[in-house]
C-alpha cells in the first residue's frame, strides 16, 4: 500500500557503540517498502583489495540476512565468538491493518478527523519502518566492526553479489529440522551448565548471563507493555471533549471570551497531544528497543558459552577415551590426534570467548549509558516544552476574565 | 449497601478579601487517607469585608465547605448518615461569624425536597443534591463504589460540599429561611418524603415529572419562541454531556492501566539492574526503577485529578441540565393551571347563564360567588404563569453564566494539576540525569 519510501541517511547504530573502519563502510543508504517486503539497499565503501569496486551497492531482502547470520552460526569457525543478532523481521501488519481500518470508516468521521488520523498513522508506519532499517543496519554494521567476521566469504558474497542470492525461506522439513536441534540444544544446554567450570571468569559469566538473560526478557515485555499504554492515554481523549463543548459553544449565543477560552485551550491540548506522542516514541526508542537488543545480544552470548561448553565436553570425553585407549594399547595415536584436536578446539573457543564476553560488557555499558542519557534528556526536553506551554496559557487564560 | 454512615463537617468561611467570589468548584481530591478535623480558620472580619458585603449584593458572602467525614458504623435504616457542618460567614443575617453543625446524608435531601416545592422558588433552578447511589453514571471501577472505602467516602464529602456551595451561591436561595435553619439551627428534625430522591434519584424523578406534563392534553402555543429554543438546547446538552462523560470515564481506566504497567515495570528494571555486574550502570538502572515507580504515583494523581476534577463536573452538569429541564415543566404546569382555570371558569359562566335561563335565583348567588372566585384565579395563575416566564429566563441566563464561570474555573484547575505534574517529572529526572551520565 505504501508505495516507495525513502529513508534519510543518519547514522543509525543506536545500540552499538562501534567505531567506523575506513577499511570497510556498510550502511543501508536506502529502503523501499512494497506489499509484503521490504528491499534494502546496502551500500558499501572499502579500501580492502577483496573487492572489485572500492564503493558499490546491492539489495537484499530480509530473507538474505538471515541467511547471512545463519551461516555465521552453522560456521564451526567461529564458534568461539558472539554472533551478531539477526535482525528482527519486518512486521508491519498492526500498521497496516489500522491503515486498512481508517480507510473503511472514512465516511463516519469529518474530512479533517480523517486527515488528522491518517497522518498518524502514516507517521507510525514510517516510525517501524525506521526501526527495520536500522536494526538491519546493526546488524551488518557488527559484522563489520568484527575483526574476523568481516573478512567472511559469504559476507563479502553478500556486499557484493548483484543478483538475487536465490536463498528462499526455509521449507517446512527445514524449519522442523531446525526446532529439533534447538530442543536438543536447550536440553543440552540445561547438561553442560550443569557442570562447573574450573575457570572463574567463565563459572561467574555463566551464573550471570542465565540470570540476565531473564531479567532482560522480563524488562522488555513490561516495557512494551507500558509504552503500548502509554500511547493509548494522550490528551486526545480530553482534547475531544473540549473541541465538543467548543463546537457547542458556536452554535449558541455564548459570549465571544468563552469561545476564544476553549479555542485556546483546546489549541494547547493539540500541542501537548503532540508532545506526550513523542515522549511514548523516544521511550520506544531509547528503552524498549535498547531492552530488546540486549536480549538478542545475552542470548547470543549464552550460545557461546554453551558452544564452549560443548567443545569441553568433547575434549573431556576425548581424555577419557585416549585413557581408555592407552590402558588398552590400542588405536593410541588415533585418541591423541583427536584429544589434541579437542584441546586445540577448547582452548581457541576460550581465548577468544574471554575476550568476546569482556567486549560484550563494554559494549553493553556504553549503550546504556547512551541510551539512558539520552532518555532523560529527552525526557526533559519533552517536560520542559510541556511546562512552557502550559504555563503561558494558563497565563494568558488567567489574565481574561 | 443503603447507607455510608459518614460524619461530615460542614464548614461555611467567609471569602478572603475580593467582594466578588468565584462560583462554587468542586473541591479537588483531598488526600483520601487522612480525615483530620477542619482547623477553624476563622479570619478575623475587618472594616473591609464588611462595606464590601454592601456594595456585593449579588456575590454570595457565605463560603461553605463539607468536611470531617466520620464512618460510624452500619446503621440499619432509617437512620441517615451524619455530617458535621461548619460555617463562616460575614453576613448579618446569620447569628454567628463561625459556626458548625451536624447533618445527615437525609437531610440534605431533605434540604431540596423544602425548596423544590415552594411557590416563591418555582421557576428557579434548584441545583440537586448528590445521588445516594454512587454508581450513577460511571463505570469507573474500584473503590468508587463501596461504601466502606476512603474513595467513595471522599467522593461524597465533594459532591455534598458542591452542593451547599451551589446552594448558597444562588441569590434567592441563600435568602431562603429553609436554608439558613439548614446551615445555622443545631438539630434538624428528620426530613421526610426523600422516598423518590434517595430511591429512584434526582434524574429518574425529573424524568417521571416531564413525561406527566408532556402527557396532558393541552398543548402551549408559544408566541416567544426562546422556551422551547432554549429547551431544545438544554436537551441537546445534556446528551452531549453524557457522551463526553463516557469519554473521561475511559481516560481514568486507561491512566490506571498506565499505573499497573509502570509499577511492573519499575519492578522488573529493579531487577534488572541487580543482576547487572557493572556497579555504576547497576546503581543507574536501581535509579530508573525508582524514577519509573514515582512517575506511577504521578500517574495515579492524574487519574484521581481526571476524576475528580472532569468526570464529576460533567456529571454535576448532566444532573443541573436536569434540573434546569425541570424549570421548564413547572412553567408548562403553570401554564396548564391556567388553561385549566380559564376552561373551569368558562363552564361556571356556562352554568350560571343555564341557571339565569331556568330562573333558580337562589343558586343563581353561588353561582355568581363561584364566578368571582374562579376570576380571581385565572388573573392569579396569569399573574404566575408570567411571573415564572420571567424567573425561568432570569435563571437560565445565569445558571448559563455560572456553567461558563465552572467550566473554566475547573478546565483552570486541571490545567494547573498538569502543570505541577510536570514539574514534578523535570524534578525526577533532573536527579536521574546525573546517574545516567556516571556509568562507565
Amino acid at each position: 500500500m505504501m508505495g516507495y519510501l525513502s529513508v534519510s541517511l543518519q547514522p543509525r547504530a543506536v545500540n552499538v557503540d562501534l567505531q567506523t573502519d575506513a577499511t570497510l563502510q556498510v550502511d543501508i543508504s536506502d529502503a523501499l517498502s512494497e506489499r509484503d517486503k521490504v528491499k534494502f539497499t546496502v551500500h558499501t565503501k572499502s579500501t580492502l583489495p577483496n573487492f572489485k569496486q572500492s564503493e558499490f551497492s546491492v539489495v537484499r531482502q530480509h530473507e538474505e540476512f538471515i541467511w547471512l547470520h545463519d551461516s555465521f552460526v552453522e560456521n564451526e569457525d567461529y564458534a568461539g565468538y558472539i554472533i551478531p543478532p539477526a535482525p528482527p523481521r519486518p512486521d508491519f501488519d498492526a500498521s497496516r491493518e489500522k491503515l486498512q481500518k481508517l480507510g473503511e470508516g472514512e465516511g463516519s468521521m469529518t474530512k479533517e478527523e480523517f486527515t488528522k488520523m491518517k497522518q498518524e498513522l502514516e507517521a507510525e508506519y514510517l516510525a517501524i519502518f525506521k526501526k527495520t532499517v536500522a536494526m538491519h543496519e546493526v546488524f551488518l554494521c557488527r559484522v563489520a566492526a568484527h575483526p574476523v567476521l568481516r573478512k567472511d566469504l559469504n559476507f563479502h558474497v553478500f556486499l557484493e553479489y548483484n543478483q538475487d542470492l536465490s536463498v528462499r525461506g526455509k521449507n517446512k522439513k527445514e524449519k522442523l529440522e531446525d526446532f529439533f536441534k534447538n530442543v536438543v540444544k536447550s536440553a543440552d544446554g540445561v547438561l553442560v551448565a550443569g557442570v562447573k567450570d574450573v575457570d572463574d571468569f567463565f563459572e561467574h559469566e555463566k551464573t550471570f548471563l542465565l540470570e540476565y538473560h531473564n531479567r532482560v526478557k522480563d524488562a522488555s515485555a513490561k516495557s512494551d507493555r507500558m509504552i503500548r499504554s502509554h500511547k493509548s492515554t494522550h490528551t486526545t481523549a480530553l482534547l475531544r471533549i473540549l473541541l465538543h463543548h467548543y463546537a457547542y459553544y458556536c452554535t449558541t449565543t455564548a459570549p465571544l471570551r468563552i469561545l476564544l477560552f476553549f479555542l485556546k485551550v483546546s489549541e494547547l491540548f493539540e500541542k501537548t497531544r503532540k508532545i506526550e506522542a513523542r515522549v511514548a516514541a523516544d521511550e520506544d526508542l531509547k528503552l524498549a528497543d535498547l531492552l530488546k537488543y540486549y536480549l538478542r545480544e545475552s542470548q547470543a552470548a549464552k550460545d557461546l558459552l554453551y558452544r564452549r561448553g560443548r567443545a569441553l565436553v568433547d575434549y573431556e570425553n576425548a581424555n577419557k577415551a585416549l585413557d581408555k585407549a592407552r590402558a588398552k594399547n590400542r588405536d593410541v595415536l588415533q585418541a591423541e590426534t583427536s584429544q589434541q584436536l579437542c584441546c586445540h578446539k577448547f582452548e581457541k573457543i576460550s581465548e577468544s570467548a574471554k575476550q568476546e564476553l569482556i567486549d560484550f560488557k563494554t559494549r553493553r555499558v556504553a549503550a546504556f549509558r547512551k541510551n539512558l542519557v539520552e532518555l532523560a534528556e529527552l525526557e526533559l526536553k519533552h517536560a520542559k516544552g510541556n511546562l512552557q506551554l502550559l504555563q503561558s496559557c494558563l497565563s494568558v487564560l488567567k489574565g481574561d476574565t | 449497601p443503603c447507607n455510608s454512615d459518614a460524619h461530615m463537617e460542614l464548614t461555611t468561611e467567609k471569602p478572603s478579601s475580593s467582594a466578588r467570589k468565584e462560583p462554587p468548584a468542586s473541591s479537588g481530591p483531598r488526600p483520601a487517607a487522612s480525615f483530620s478535623p477542619s482547623p477553624a480558620a476563622a479570619a478575623p472580619k475587618s472594616m473591609e469585608q464588611l462595606e464590601e458585603e454592601e456594595e456585593a449584593k449579588d456575590s454570595f458572602d457565605v463560603d461553605v465547605s463539607v468536611t470531617n467525614p466520620e464512618k460510624v458504623g452500619q446503621y440499619l435504616p432509617p437512620a441517615p448518615s451524619l455530617c458535621w457542618s461548619q460555617h463562616e460567614t460575614s453576613l448579618p443575617m446569620f447569628r454567628n461569624k463561625t459556626f458548625s453543625v451536624r447533618r445527615r446524608f437525609s437531610d440534605f435531601l431533605g434540604l431540596y425536597e423544602k425548596m423544590s416545592v415552594k411557590s416563591s422558588l418555582h421557576g428557579c433552578v434548584i441545583p440537586p443534591p448528590p445521588e445516594k447511589s454512587v454508581m450513577g453514571m460511571t463505570k469507573v471501577k474500584v473503590g468508587k463504589d463501596d461504601p466502606s472505602s476512603a474513595e467513595f467516602l471522599e467522593r461524597r464529602r465533594a459532591a455534598l460540599e458542591r452542593y451547599l456551595q451551589r446552594v448558597v451561591c444562588h441569590p434567592l436561595l441563600l435568602q431562603d429561611p429553609d436554608v439558613r435553619e439548614f446551615l445555622e439551627k443545631e438539630e434538624l428534625p428528620r426530613a421526610v418524603n426523600t422516598q423518590a430522591l434517595s430511591g429512584a434519584g434526582f434524574l429518574k424523578m425529573i424524568n417521571k415529572a416531564s413525561d406527566a406534563v408532556n402527557k396532558m392534553t393541552i398543548k402551549m402555543n408559544e408566541s416567544d419562541t426562546w422556551f422551547e429554543d432554549k429547551l431544545q438546547e438544554v436537551e441537546s446538552e445534556e446528551q452531549q454531556l453524557r457522551k463526553l462523560h463516557a469519554v473521561v470515564d475511559s481516560l481514568v481506566n486507561h491512566r490506571k492501566e498506565l499505573c499497573g504497567n509502570t509499577a511492573v515495570f519499575a519492578k522488573s528494571m529493579a531487577m534488572l539492574g541487580n543482576s547487572e555486574d557493572n556497579t555504576a550502570l547497576s546503581r543507574a538502572l536501581s535509579q530508573l526503577a525508582e524514577v519509573e515507580d514515582k512517575m506511577e504515583q504521578l500517574h495515579q494523581e492524574q487519574a484521581a485529578s481526571d476524576f475528580f476534577i472532569f468526570a464529576e463536573l460533567l456529571a454535576d452538569y448532566i444532573r443541573l441540565l436536569g434540573a434546569v429541564r425541570g424549570c421548564f415543566d413547572q412553567r408548562m404546569r403553570a401554564w396548564q393551571r391556567w388553561q385549566e382555570a380559564q376552561s373551569t371558569l368558562q363552564k361556571k359562566r356556562e352554568a350560571e347563564a343555564k341557571l339565569l335561563w331556568a330562573n333558580k335565583p337562589d343558586k343563581l348567588q353561588q353561582a355568581k360567588e363561584e364566578i368571582t372566585e374562579w376570576e380571581a384565579k385565572v388573573t392569579q395563575y396569569e399573574r404566575d404563569f408570567d411571573r415564572i416566564g420571567v424567573t425561568v429566563r432570569k435563571e437560565v441566563l445565569r445558571f448559563e453564566e455560572e456553567k461558563a464561570k465552572d467550566f473554566k474555573g475547573q478546565i483552570v484547575k486541571y490545567l494547573e494539576s498538569m502543570l505541577q505534574s510536570q514539574q514534578r517529572l523535570i524534578k525526577f529526572w533532573e536527579a536521574f540525569l546525573p546517574e545516567a551520565k556516571a556509568i562507565a
